[in-house]
């Protein structure tokens, strides 16, 4: 991750500094700084763009809605009345439960490639868990539709309604009509999508402890569970929170598998059951529903705007966390 | 005594909830591709390379989807590849201080920003304005998509060639330009190429950046200003339609894509990059 970076540019620009004395450096150097230099302002510039255009975009809708856009779940097209809240309860609940089966996954298989797995199988079952991250999330999506949701509906959300029924404030969760899509549904399908990532950056994060570390605490006759939870976790503590951040900021975002199994209902209900609606899913499915410059649009970009202030926070809040741990 | 088994079986417990959890996420990664070729294989024949989309009833293929996939991701990363080599090349070299920072983080935003706000930027910024869906806004929109990637991916493969190699060019009297084109570049060759590939592939599955611009077309379209048909809007279109032969054409498709996109991702990791440092 982090790359020794001192030394090696400071000898190129001494070197092309003391070239350019002697005048021995030929226009082309000239140009390719130039170029580079080009290359670099055109990243900023398009993250620029997309902010100035989304906010632009959905300014509109602000302006008509005021600040009561983020927290109406109202979104009805016939009274061009438009409000965020069923999305943003949407994508946040459905990115909740996400983080909340993904992150003991991710951590369980991250311990297993580390420490448990004998070493000839850690290469083969990581690059294989692995793929999981790179199937795109269409697949997903049909999966989910085709195959998850007709299983939710018949075998898992009977099975757990049976179970957390009846436990007073927790059983209406699980409450409901069983259709199979809906918000459990998709958080399930979303922990599956991040848990590659999350397991990536957790075993990354557990070979980077200082084996000395380990192996005193083996030398003092603790199991590899014991090291496990005294070494490796209060070690790695901040950047494992810094990865599973980064794991919600994939999950918060992510839109065809989404939009696929979650039923898209613009309704708020207690039960996990219920068909709801994510920011991405909402932009996908009404699109195509929205006039160039009707209000409708703009509503949509204004979701799209709050869902990249929503990211980027999330983004760099997991960036500091992972970074303070790298130089600390 | 009565402790230490205490421990060991904690321990042995541990270990098995771990190998469990890995032997679970390796099922559900079988479970998803026999999926795939469950339903997909049946409905996959020589036609649907060669027949175009064709309305309900008459058994077309997927042959313009997959062209016009090729087309978009080609014209995508012949825009990314240049300006993301240069800007990592230029965060190699030069990128220190604050401006160097904002580039990185700025990158990191590009890299995880969600994917259909990158759809709507570029309609904002191409559809919208101008003459409307196309197929450049599609790869434009892609390419976006890859550039940050190959960002990354050069910056931190050049990074990892020894600055001896560096020295020695210099010494020899070679200009800035001609050690990063004839020694950098050269060196971190193969890991670069990887991460072109892995940006490839995201961007090959990628749906959600493509209905708002290239929108999807139904039949043969090479025009660059028209909508133009993309095996991930097709599969999208049809999966949620009520025609069961739309609905196994889906599948055909998703199993096309799954293949191709799997294939770069273990031509790359396996082959190009037999040490691993390249495979995120």
């Amino acid at each position: 991750m982090t790359v020794d970076s001192s030394t090696a540019p400071t000898v190129s620009s001494v070197a092309a500094a003391s070239l350019t004395k002697r005048g021995h450096v030929d226009v082309g150097d000239g140009v390719f700084r130039f170029a580079l230099n080009a290359a670099a302002v055109a990243v900023l510039v398009i993250l620029g763009a997309i902010v100035v255009l989304l906010f632009k975009g959905g300014f509109p809708a602000l302006k008509e809605f005021g600040l009561g856009f983020f927290l109406s779940t109202d979104w009805n097209p016939v009274t061009e009345h438009y409000g965020a809240g069923v999305m943003l309860y949407g994508t946040l609940i459905t990115s909740l439960i996400a983080m909340v089966l993904a992150f003991p996954a991710s951590l369980g298989i991250a311990l297993f490639l580390t420490e448990v797995a004998p070493e000839r199988l850690r290469r083969p079952i990581g690059t294989a868990i692995q793929l999981l991250a790179a199937i795109p999330s269409i697949i997903y999506g049909m999966w989910g539709f085709f195959v998850v949701s007709p299983l939710m509906a018949s075998t898992v959300q009977p099975f757990l309604t049976s179970i957390f029924g009846p436990i007073p404030l927790i059983g209406v969760l699980f409450s409901g009509a069983p259709v199979g899509t809906g918000i459990l549904t998709a958080g399930l399908i979303l922990a599956l999508m991040i848990m590659p990532f999350i397991t990536a950056m957790f075993v990354e994060i557990f070979t980077s402890v200082p084996p000395v570390l380990k192996e005193a605490a083996y030398g003092v006759g603790a199991t590899m569970n014991e090291v496990f939870r005294a070494v490796t976790i209060p070690y790695g503590r901040t950047a494992l929170v810094g990865a599973v951040m980064l794991g919600l900021g994939r999950a918060l975002g992510e839109t065809m598998a989404v939009t696929f199994v979650i039923g898209n209902a613009n309704r708020i209900a207690a039960t996990l059951y219920s068909p709801g609606a994510s920011i991405a899913s909402t932009i996908a499915n009404e699109f195509p529903e929205a006039g160039p410059g009707s209000m409708k649009l703009h509503a949509l970009l204004e979701l799209g705007f709050s869902l990249f202030v929503i990211s980027f926070l999330v983004l760099a809040l997991a960036r500091a966390l992972v970074r303070n741990r790298m130089e600390g | 005594m009565k402790m230490l088994d205490r421990r060991l079986l904690t321990d042995r417990i541990v270990r098995g909830i771990a190998s469990t959890l890995a032997v679970l996420a390796l099922v559900l990664l079988a479970w998803i591709l026999w999926t795939l070729v469950y339903r997909g294989a049946t409905a996959l024949s020589l036609s649907v390379f060669t027949e175009p989309t064709m309305p309900p009833g008459r058994n077309g293929g997927l042959a313009n989807a997959v062209v016009g996939s090729l087309v978009q991701v080609a014209i995508g990363l012949a825009i990314a590849t240049p300006v993301g080599l240069l800007a990592g090349t230029w965060l190699a070299e030069m990128g220190r201080g604050r401006f160097a920072d904002a580039v990185r983080f700025v990158n990191d935003v590009l890299l995880s920003a969600p994917s259909i706000l990158i759809g709507l930027f570029v309609y904002e910024l191409l559809v919208k304005p101008f003459a409307g869906f196309s197929a450049i806004a599609g790869a434009a929109a892609l390419a976006v998509l890859i550039l940050p990637v190959v960002v990354r991916a050069t910056e931190d493969m050049l990074r990892l060639v020894p600055g001896s190699l560096r020295e020695a060019a210099f010494a020899l009297g070679a200009s800035h330009h001609s050690v990063v084109v004839h020694v950098l570049w050269r060196a971190a060759r193969a890991g670069i190429v990887t991460g072109i590939l892995l940006a490839v592939a995201r961007a090959a599955g990628e749906t959600a950046p493509l209905l708002f611009t290239s929108l999807g077309n139904l039949g043969w379209s090479f025009d660059l200003d028209k909508p133009m048909a993309s095996l991930p809007v097709t599969i999208y279109q049809y999966a949620g339609s009520p025609f069961d032969e739309w609905v196994a054409l889906a599948w055909a498709g998703a199993l096309v894509i799954t293949v191709g996109v799997l294939a770069l991702n273990i031509l790359s990791r396996v082959v190009l990059a037999p040490r691993g440092k390249a495979s995120k």
